[in-house]
């Protein structure tokens, strides 16, 4: 077999795995939405589920998702972004630095049940909080701290040492050549990675088991009194998610219609997902052309 | 007033990064001191623990005392994650050198962004398509109960491939054109340049890849929790059904009472596998490291 017929078979083989990935991926795509659009509705996305009875909903689901993503975010944003600030800007090579980057590359690899655990021992039990929303949005904040603050690391680097500069000269000090012109520059970065990362929370599960728990007791949502347990704002109620939902419906199987619930709901996660992914990328680049006025 | 603003804001983004380094330590600290419970207070032996290879943790009348042996748990998150990195890594690296040496144009711009999706796709909606595809799939067409070890390392499998191609994809990026240009002006065909300039210098960066991607799936819980049957034994085949440490964990502990054994023996797993991934990431530590100074 000569060296160009070798050649050949090789690229083929890398075409294949290529192509196979590919079609891995349209394959999970088309299964989840063409199941789960038959079985999406608005009366399936509003509606409370059933515990034993076909035709419930997964509406205090997607609220107590977008809730638990909004409270993490909250805690997440500007801790990673003063990490990620002092990384970039202020950390000399030395042993604290190590540490710092050591923790982080750890805190990334923990698999999120390690960090349930903790979040259950911790924010459940030592706060006397018992299974709540915010317990649940501590816990994903630990995993998505260490992302948070690699993304602003990475997107305060990115900007150009000639800004600072020219900031510093002109008599501007370290913070405020931080504040008015680095941060603006790194945001586009900042939203993308952001999003992204909001995304990762989205679907998280694990975690958030034994934490905010598996239960949706009834909401009230003309009750607007954060303190009250039937209040869909309180965060210090039990409050289950889409995808600790997905899991629930599946092992318990108590209901009829698993898999319409389970279908519709992958599809409503994914779809989401999807959302974020795609308005990362187009929000960063809307916002790098407003703001540098570029094309 | 400007200068304190600035000494101030110092001060508050170090603490902002040093909440990091305190939320491993206490993370560390609560789950050990949680899991050597096992060994202190109900005096389990390490060995026993590690190697006993009965994992039958309820008290029940037959048996004198509940034994805690995590021998067949181990195994089973060894063998599924194993199997899960054979199939992932061969075809995460061939995606890889695919993205940066066959297409880069459009490998770039749609194979990328593909694998980024695949990424975003939560791990219990992979678990829920193993579950309800997979697992019947196995059922009717090659035997057994479809609850296996096959359809656990399979979802893991694709699960792992955007870790592996992602850490690959970059490492072959950041090599020097100039080996390619050299090889080639050598008269090496594209293979040949692949096969024994790039692979070989990307080695550190591929190796990396492969042990985060497994790292990731030895501490999958509900992926494979839904898929694999989780029956208390060795597999003896890979149709055969197999438990966990994570899915263990997963089921368990919300079912045993804080501070009994069997509770304390589920910290200690969580311990192991806090354990094992600090290990990987010196490890990867260490392969950088190396490949850094050659």
């Amino acid at each position: 077999m000569n060296n160009r017929l070798k050649d050949r078979l090789a690229t083929g083989m890398f075409w294949f795995g290529a192509v196979a990935v590919l079609l891995i991926l349209f394959f999970l795509l088309a299964y989840i939405f063409l199941h789960g659009f038959k079985s999406i509705s608005w009366h399936f996305l509003t509606s409370p589920p059933e515990t034993i009875r076909a035709g419930g909903g997964i509406g205090p689901q997607i609220f107590n998702s977008f809730y638990l993503l909004f409270l993490t975010m909250a805690i997440t944003t500007p801790v990673g972004i003063m990490a990620g600030i002092y990384l970039a800007e202020y950390a000399r090579r030395n042993n604290i630095t190590e540490a710092i980057r050591l923790s982080i590359e750890t805190l990334t690899s923990l698999p999120s049940i390690v960090i349930g655990l903790f979040g259950l021992l911790i924010f459940v039990n030592k706060t006397g909080w018992g299974y709540s929303l915010m317990a649940g949005a501590l816990a994903i904040s630990v995993i998505n701290l260490p992302f948070m603050v690699r993304i602003s690391e990475e997107a305060i680097r990115d900007v150009s040492d000639e800004m600072r500069e020219a900031s510093l000269a002109l008599g501007a000090s370290h913070w405020q050549t931080i504040w008015r012109i680095v941060l603006p520059s790194a945001l586009p970065g900042l939203i993308t990675g952001g999003i992204i990362a909001a995304g990762r929370v989205f679907g998280e599960a694990a975690a958030l088991l034994y934490t905010a728990g598996m239960s949706s007791p009834a909401l009230n949502f003309q009750n607007l009194d954060i303190t009250s347990s039937t209040s869909p704002l309180s965060p210090f109620r039990p409050a289950e998610t889409l995808a600790v939902h997905i899991w629930k419906v599946n092992s318990e199987g108590l209901i009829p219609d698993v898999r319409q619930v389970a279908d519709g709901a992958s599809a409503f996660l994914v779809l989401t997902v999807l959302v974020f992914n795609i308005t990362a990328r187009w929000a960063g680049r809307y916002i790098h052309r407003r703001l540098t006025s570029s094309q | 007033m400007r200068k304190y603003t600035d000494r101030l804001s110092k001060w508050l983004s170090f603490a902002c990064a040093g909440l990091v380094v305190i939320l491993t330590v206490s993370i560390l600290y609560f789950i050990s001191s949680k899991g050597l419970a096992t060994f202190f207070v109900n005096d389990v032996s390490i060995k026993e623990f590690l190697f006993g290879v009965r994992w039958s943790p309820e008290p029940s009348s037959e048996q004198v005392k509940p034994l805690v042996g995590s021998l067949p748990l181990t195994s089973g998150s060894i063998i599924i994650s194993f199997l899960a990195a054979c199939i992932s890594a061969p075809l995460s690296i061939l995606v890889a050198v695919f993205i940066t040496e066959i297409a880069p144009g459009w490998g770039r711009k749609i194979i990328q962004p593909t694998i980024e999706l695949l990424a975003g796709i939560p791990s219990v909606v992979y678990g829920y398509i193993g579950l309800s595809v997979l697992v019947p799939f196995i059922r009717n067409s090659i035997g057994g109960l479809g609850f296996s070890v096959l359809a656990g390392f399979l979802v893991l499998s694709v699960m792992i491939l955007p870790t592996i191609i992602s850490v690959s994809t970059e490492s072959l990026r950041a090599l020097p054109e100039q080996w390619k240009h050299a090889s080639y002006a050598l008269g090496a065909t594209r293979w040949q340049t692949i096969r024994m300039v790039l692979i070989p210098a990307a080695r550190p960066g591929l190796i990396t890849g492969i042990v985060l991607g497994l790292a990731r799936a030895f501490g999958e819980a509900l992926a494979v929790q839904m898929v694999i049957g989780n029956v208390r034994k060795v597999p003896d085949s890979i149709l055969d059904q197999t438990i966990t440490l994570t899915s263990a964990i997963t089921m368990d502990m919300g079912y045993t009472v804080m501070g009994s054994l069997w509770n304390n023996a589920l910290w200690s797993m969580a311990l192991m596998l806090l354990l094992i991934s600090f290990f990987s990431i010196l490890t990867i530590r260490l392969i950088s490291k190396r490949g850094a100074i050659r």
